[in-house]
């Protein structure tokens, strides 16, 4: 089933065709990397998608339902999260009061004023399941700012998670970690994913974790699609081989 | 989860008692010191709720305010005209009556303030609190003028407490003290709510990081209005409180030299943490008081002391004693 797809998705900088009339979708439920190399445009897209940024023409159809013009609120509301590629965190509140912050929010309760945010039991109870799930429940307590970097990139998707999207969008979740950090965030990564009923859309640069994780996988290049099929597809695609290792295309 | 509700109610009791402590030590204060140092600490209790109020938007918000000398000056200028144009002269009706004035005046310039931030934020703020000010000046048979509009002491409680005949003054200071120190005590309560709120959370996230704030769905303005509401009705509240203190209400109190009072005393005490406001309007209260009595070049030596803050206690009173004693329990363990 079709969670959400572009219709000729266009966006341009200047000269440059950062999303050249794009026709994207993603199936519910699939665990789905979007490759390519720099300046690719898959950023772009995803930030065309999730509200960061509008789109010069095309529509973005979510559950059918054109959100083309909906702003990033309502857009959360339908159901799409995202996390960045540079890891943004609520340095100043703790590890616990950043995922109970999106809960607040999913939960419409970021307007209580009169009533203190860790008695609220439900929701300090959620966050610290969420905790759990990502393996941070120990470092609950600290402040987002003190946490190490692989922590951080983990804190970074639990804070997303836990606005239980339908679609969530994952800018490269491993970049700026160790070999060791990469798996573990992988394995936590795509086990909270196909533990719930989220739809992922990761961008990533490692083939390895690529190939590894993913149900699917759609190449970019110069703001359009190259290729798009499962890892055994892509990995015998010759064009891929050739964008990966410099190389010049077929076509 | 009545067990969580036991270990939060547990983990508060330290707070609520030390909190305590402070308030009843605070009581004591008219009957171990003189009526002097009496009215002095009830300009510092007024000056901290002002800070408490402003420190919501630059502490917890991240807004730099430049004029928020205007809603503490509408406050004292509340006053003013109820006691000379409407004699009224209980001060309960000040508080019920100027309150939602100063919350309607803050929600109004907050309206056209929050739409900006940084520098063109404040900006805006002190160019309107400057048009307040020039509205005192200029609209002298209003406003009195530079002269400003004299304020008689009110009645206290409902008109059960009164200040007439031989002593009235030592009474009024004495009973005005104790009003304040009760309002303090409430508005305190009330700011620790706020900031420990999913309210005032959420301030604080849009203070670290406001795209991903947005990124989680909440409306950046909407926050940032409503914590500019606070704010100054805080600030108000302080002005309604000084005004029957002080005795007169003048422009100067709409001037931005009396914002930048409220800025260094915020900076004084330390913006990044709850108490630093209220130890730093108390504390710039005695330190503008004995330099004013000290030297005629006071202003010298306030601008001395706060470039010195910000070179070396760039966190504040408070966030020096916080660093110094995270340090001294390390050095201990280790």
């Amino acid at each position: 089933m079709i969670l959400l797809r572009t219709v000729n998705l266009r966006k341009q900088f200047g000269d440059t065709r950062a999303c050249d009339g794009l026709d994207f979708v993603v199936n519910s439920g699939e665990f789905l990397s979007l490759v390519g190399s720099n300046g690719a445009g898959k950023t772009t897209l995803v930030n065309l998608i999730s509200a960061h940024l509008q789109p010069d023409s095309g529509q973005i159809l979510f559950e059918e339902r054109d959100i083309t013009f909906m702003s990033v609120t309502d857009r959360i509301r339908a159901g799409i999260a995202r996390s960045f590629q540079i890891v943004n965190l609520f340095d100043g509140l703790s590890v616990l009061d950043n995922v109970a912050l999106s809960i607040f929010s999913r939960d419409r309760k970021t307007a209580k004023i009169a009533k203190l945010a860790d008695h609220d039991f439900d929701v300090r109870d959620e966050a610290l399941t969420v905790l759990g799930q990502f393996g941070l429940r120990g470092k609950a307590e600290v402040l987002a700012g003190g946490l190490a970097q692989g922590e951080r990139k983990l804190l970074d998707v639990a804070v997303a998670y836990a606005l239980r999207p339908k679609l969530l969008f994952l800018d490269e979740p491993t970049s700026g970690v160790s070999t060791h950090e990469k798996a573990q965030i992988m394995d936590t990564v795509s086990s909270v994913v196909r533990a719930g009923t989220v739809t992922a859309v990761v961008i990533e640069h490692d083939m390895d974790v690529v190939f590894r994780y993913s149900d699917r996988i759609v190449m970019m290049h110069e703001g359009a699609f190259l290729a798009d099929g499962t890892p055994d597809q892509i990995r015998a695609h010759k064009d891929v081989a050739a964008i990966l290792l410099g190389a010049p295309l077929s076509v | 989860m009545q067990a969580d509700a036991a270990v939060a109610r547990r983990s508060k009791l330290p707070l609520a008692v030390a909190a305590i402590m402070i308030l009843l030590g605070l009581a004591l204060v008219p009957l171990v010191a003189g009526l002097y140092q009496t009215q002095l600490l009830t300009y510092g209790l007024i000056a901290a709720i002002a800070a408490l109020g402003f420190n919501l938007l630059l502490g917890y918000t991240g807004l730099l305010s430049f004029g928020h000398s205007a809603y503490f000056g509408i406050g004292a200028y509340i006053v003013a005209f109820l006691a000379d144009d409407f004699g009224i002269h209980s001060m309960e009706a000040y508080i019920l009556i100027g309150l939602p004035v100063t919350a309607i005046l803050s929600a109004l310039f907050g309206y056209i303030c929050v739409r900006h931030t940084r520098i063109f934020f404040g900006i805006l703020t002190l160019a309107l609190s400057q048009v307040l000010w020039s509205l005192a000046l200029k609209l002298f048979w209003v406003t009195g003028g530079t002269d400003g509009l004299r304020i008689p002491r009110p009645t206290l409680l409902a008109g059960l407490v009164t200040f007439t005949g031989a002593g009235s003054f030592q009474r009024f200071i004495t009973s005005y003290y104790y009003y304040v120190l009760a309002v303090f005590a409430i508005c305190v309560v009330v700011m620790w709510v706020i900031v420990h709120s999913p309210f005032g959370k959420a301030l604080q996230a849009i203070r670290d990081n406001e795209t991903r704030a947005r990124f989680l769905g909440l409306r950046i303005r909407w926050f940032r209005w409503i914590a500019f509401l606070i704010s100054g009705t805080f600030t108000g509240l302080a002005g309604l409180l000084w005004a029957p203190l002080n005795g007169l209400a003048t422009p100067d109190v709409l001037y931005w030299p009396f914002s930048g009072e409220i800025v260094f005393t915020v900076l004084l005490g330390g913006f990044r943490n709850f108490t630093g406001p209220i130890l730093g309007g108390i504390v710039f209260t005695y330190l503008k008081t004995y330099a004013v009595a000290t030297t005629e070049y006071w202003q010298l030596l306030l601008g001395v002391v706060l470039v010195l803050l910000i070179v070396v206690l760039p966190t504040g009173i408070v966030g020096a004693l916080s660093s110094l004693a995270v340090k001294l329990k390390a050095r201990q363990k280790s």
